[in-house]
């Protein structure tokens, strides 16, 4: 006990943290008794029968590992996996990028796409002569906090036009434009989170370019790449444009959701610099970012990665797995948005078949998402954005009827 | 002028290159350009006419990155892998090696991963705060299954990324909710402690700990270093196997440490890395966190399965608050959880699996004792062996008798800077240059080289 305090704790002050809204999401479906609950909120795929999966060509490479006699679990270099860092580097920017042929991207290994951005933000807060970073309304609830934290001050662009539930282009013209020379800006490489809307290629470009005009540092979150289309290089292209034209900018990856890899936190940063020795100043600094925030990146789900992506058989194994998780969900899409139709649920609900990816911005509001979970059991985060990964064909219906209730009942 | 044009249009050409149709260009504001080229060093618009083109320049906006020195520790092993001599001997990073100098991976982990690939377990996210099955296990491990911290749940446990994820936790935690207290780090003490406070912004100053003069612990300095410091200072305490002296306090000497601790309303904040690895005994190894807990005071613990389990690529541990009150450790973990989530968002799975695995199934923690009882006691040979070695044939009567009396993976021979240079550069044995040297990474059958090496760089380097 400690003589200073009210009730003998040092720790009196410090009050209850609200949970995650996110994470809370699923807290709150596991509290849940009912046999019809439904957990749309966290973007974790499940497959037809609602089970979480692992990938076949995970649990091979998995096998190898745990089997091979020579492993050792000695600490990774302080950037990580070497071998990994080069597969996700060629991966991302594509294996002939003159940027890595050239020697000017520094890739450290980060936990996921959280501990990727974190890095990447934590560098450019000391590194970077401009501390703005403008993100996307909305965007992920977690890049706010990530950056906030490491030192960078958050301003937003228009991303989200209610009226259409697709893209405000106009206003992310205009907002960008108007961001000062040399700002950072945050970029969904594809299948925007929350709302699966994507600027098409010729809107990329006409990014691109204003970009560039203004020297705005771009940051890729790429945390879908093969998961959104199905394509590996389809989901890559925006990224790739921006490296094609010799520039600057950050990536961060995720294999959370396109390997299944969630739990093993596998991710990687990469920033493209203009020349090789600048990518290696950057990599010895990132190192300094990195050491004393865990020392050095966990092995086990970087090795899992970088066996399946050297390999041609494995990553030809995982390229099928992978455009199947794609395609169910695209079908779940197409079903969604047959049975709201065949129901004469009220609204266009087109959206859902125009937006990509593992999420689908509904429309719906705080109270109709409240109703829903209360007299449906329906699990979703309060912005009205449902995780189509968690649907099945035996599941839809119940959805279908939900929304409906809820767009009918509540205004 | 026209030499600029031509520099500034074949910088353009490549943009156009890699181009398939037309450049969207803006207009051309000659006074703002003249603006953007004062205000941003990294990027030059320049105007032609209607055409206002703005090159990336080749400078780089990260030009003036300057190129970080390498790391104390992990940098060691760097050195060591370039190093072409057969003579060669890797002490510096505190990994455990055979006798065959060969990395090891512990039986019952091999067992635990095989347990687990047969069950075929999914590799969901893990809550914030970990794995619950690794959590319960880790803190009934520190404190004893039952001690009334656990049975009261006054301790909030999170899992964190090995020592250091786990110690960063805390540091936040304490930068957050103790604004302006500040950590006692002993001196010396592991190289990335100072690092961590650093980057969270914890203020820490140093006690005295390290006595060269008897190659022991400065117990005066000690206590009178951590009395004379702020009420409400975090003292950061190694609670077995000191990193790097290996110098550990008695048990009386703990007592007073935990006194002087309570007079000053101080916080103990305790790292804890070799559980079981120091004696041998994971009991025994306890000890001086669980005299604390049993005053009922509020501490801090971090911990870390990198050596006692080698785990260390895995980045197992995990951060353990204890609260006087359950619904105070409740409160704390919250907040744990909020500073997790912007890091990381939640732990990997798999060495928190392997953990829950093995301590968590009788025979396969029994089978963990025996080989921590082996990977202790090859050091404790190892730590005879070279003072035998040392002691024959040192002739100039040196004591090296600390060699023994020091526990743990480390030892401070109290070479200086210089004479751990000529440990390498003379005789490729790698170090860090505050003299430590990891008797983990020493062969019995190395011992009477570096017993030769050590009395060179002792007696002939200053």
């Amino acid at each position: 006990m400690n003589s200073q305090h009210p009730d003998g704790s040092v720790f009196s002050n410090i009050v209850r943290a609200p949970e995650d809204p996110i994470l809370g999401v699923t807290v709150a479906y596991n509290k849940d008794t009912s046999p019809i609950k439904l957990n749309l909120g966290v973007g974790a795929y499940r497959t037809e029968e609602g089970k979480p999966l692992v990938l076949n060509v995970v649990r091979r490479a998995e096998q190898l590992l745990v089997n091979d006699p020579s492993r050792v679990k000695e600490y990774l270099p302080i950037v990580g996996l070497a071998e990994f860092n080069k597969l996700s580097a060629k991966l991302i920017f594509g294996a002939d990028s003159p940027a890595i042929q050239e020697n000017r991207v520094a890739t450290v290994q980060g936990l996921s796409g959280t501990g990727s951005l974190r890095i990447g933000a934590e560098f450019l807060a000391r590194h970077y002569y401009q501390h703005t970073i403008y993100i996307p309304v909305p965007t992920w609830g977690n890049h706010p906090k990530i950056f906030t934290i490491a030192g960078l001050s958050v301003k937003t662009y228009c991303y989200y036009d209610p009226e259409t539930r697709g893209l405000d282009f106009k206003g992310l013209l205009e907002d960008l434009g108007a961001a000062p020379t040399g700002a950072i800006v945050l970029l969904h490489a594809c299948a925007h989170n929350p709302t699966g809307v994507d600027p098409t290629l010729e809107q990329w470009e006409q990014i691109r370019q204003l970009m560039r005009s203004k020297g705005l540092l771009p940051f890729f979150d790429s945390a879908y790449q093969g998961f959104a289309s199905g394509s590996l290089d389809a989901d890559a292209q925006s990224v790739r444009m921006f490296v094609a034209d010799g520039g600057e900018c950050l990536a961060a990856q995720s294999y959370a959701k396109n390997m299944g890899l969630y739990g093993e936190r596998v991710g990687a940063l990469s920033i493209v610099c203009k020349a090789a020795d600048v990518a290696s100043r950057v990599e010895s600094q990132l190192k300094l970012v990195i050491r004393p925030m865990y020392s050095n990146p966990p092995i086990h789900g970087a090795s899992i990665v970088a066996t399946i992506l050297k390999d041609s058989d494995m990553y030809n194994e995982w390229t099928v797995e992978l455009k199947a998780m794609a395609d169910r969900i695209i079908s779940m899409r197409q079903l969604l948005f047959d049975t709201l139709r065949d129901r004469g649920t009220p609204g266009d609900w087109s959206h859902i078949i125009k937006q990509i990816g593992m999420f689908t911005f509904t429309g719906l509001n705080t109270e109709q998402v409240a109703f829903m979970t209360k007299e449906y059991h329906i699990y979703m985060t309060s912005d009205g954005r449902i995780s189509m990964a968690g649907l099945s064909s035996r599941t839809v219906p119940h959805l279908a009827d939900a929304i409906h209730a809820a767009v009918t009942r509540i205004p | 002028m026209a030499s600029t044009m031509l520099s500034l249009v074949s910088a353009a050409l490549p943009l156009q290159e890699n181009h398939k149709g037309k450049m969207n260009l803006g207009s051309s504001d000659r006074s703002s350009f003249l603006r953007k080229e004062k205000r941003n060093p990294f990027m030059k618009t320049k105007s032609f006419g209607r055409i206002n083109m703005a090159i990336a320049v080749n400078t780089s906006r990260f030009e003036g990155v300057t190129m970080a020195p390498p790391d104390p520790i992990l940098g060691v092993s760097e050195a060591f892998r370039a190093d072409n001599s057969e003579m060669k001997l890797n002490l510096g990073v505190g990994a455990y090696r055979t006798e065959e100098l060969q990395p090891y991976v512990l039986n019952v982990v091999k067992k635990a991963e095989n347990l687990m690939l047969e069950r075929g377990e999914n590799k969901e996210y893990l809550p914030i705060e970990g794995l619950a099955a690794f959590n319960k296990v880790t803190a009934e491990l520190l404190f004893g299954a039952g001690n009334p911290v656990i049975e009261q749940q006054r301790v909030a446990t999170v899992q964190g990324l090995s020592g250091t994820g786990s110690l960063r936790l805390a540091a936040a935690l304490i930068e957050r909710y103790f604004p302006g207290a500040k950590v006692l780090i002993s001196s010396p003490t592991w190289g990335n402690h100072k690092n961590i406070f650093n980057d969270a912004r914890v203020p820490w100053s140093e006690y005295r700990y390290y006595d060269p003069k008897t190659v022991g612990l400065d117990f005066d300095g000690m206590i009178s270093d951590i009395k004379a410091a702020p009420e409400g200072s975090f003292v950061l305490l190694h609670g077995c196997a000191h990193n790097p002296t290996g110098i550990d306090p008695t048990p009386e000497q703990w007592e007073k440490i935990a006194d002087v601790i309570q007079e000053k309303n101080h916080i103990p904040f305790f790292d804890v890395a070799y559980q079981g690895f120091a004696s041998g005994s994971l009991d025994a190894d306890a000890s001086s966190v669980r005299l604390f807990a049993a005053r009922g005071m509020e501490l801090l613990v971090a911990q870390s399965y990198s050596k006692n389990l080698g785990l260390y690529a895995e980045r197992i541990g995990a951060i353990n608050v204890v609260c006087s009150s359950a619904d105070a450790a409740a409160r704390v973990k919250s907040q744990l959880k909020r500073i997790a989530r912007p890091m990381y968002s939640n732990p990997p799975i798999h060495g928190a699996r392997i953990v829950a695995n093995v301590v968590g199934d009788p025979a396969l923690f029994n089978e963990w004792k025996e080989e921590m009882e082996l990977m202790a006691g090859r050091i404790k040979n190892v730590r005879q062996k070279l003072f035998d070695s040392l002691s024959a044939k040192d002739k100039c009567g040196k004591d090296w008798s600390f060699i023994l009396k020091q526990i743990g993976m480390f030892s401070f021979t109290g070479l200086s800077k210089v004479q751990s240079e000529n440990m390498t550069n003379k005789w490729h044995v790698y170090m860090t240059k505050d003299g430590r040297i990891s008797l983990a990474g020493l062969s019995l059958a190395k011992c009477e080289y570096l017993a030769d090496a050590i009395i060179d760089s002792f007696h002939c380097v200053s």
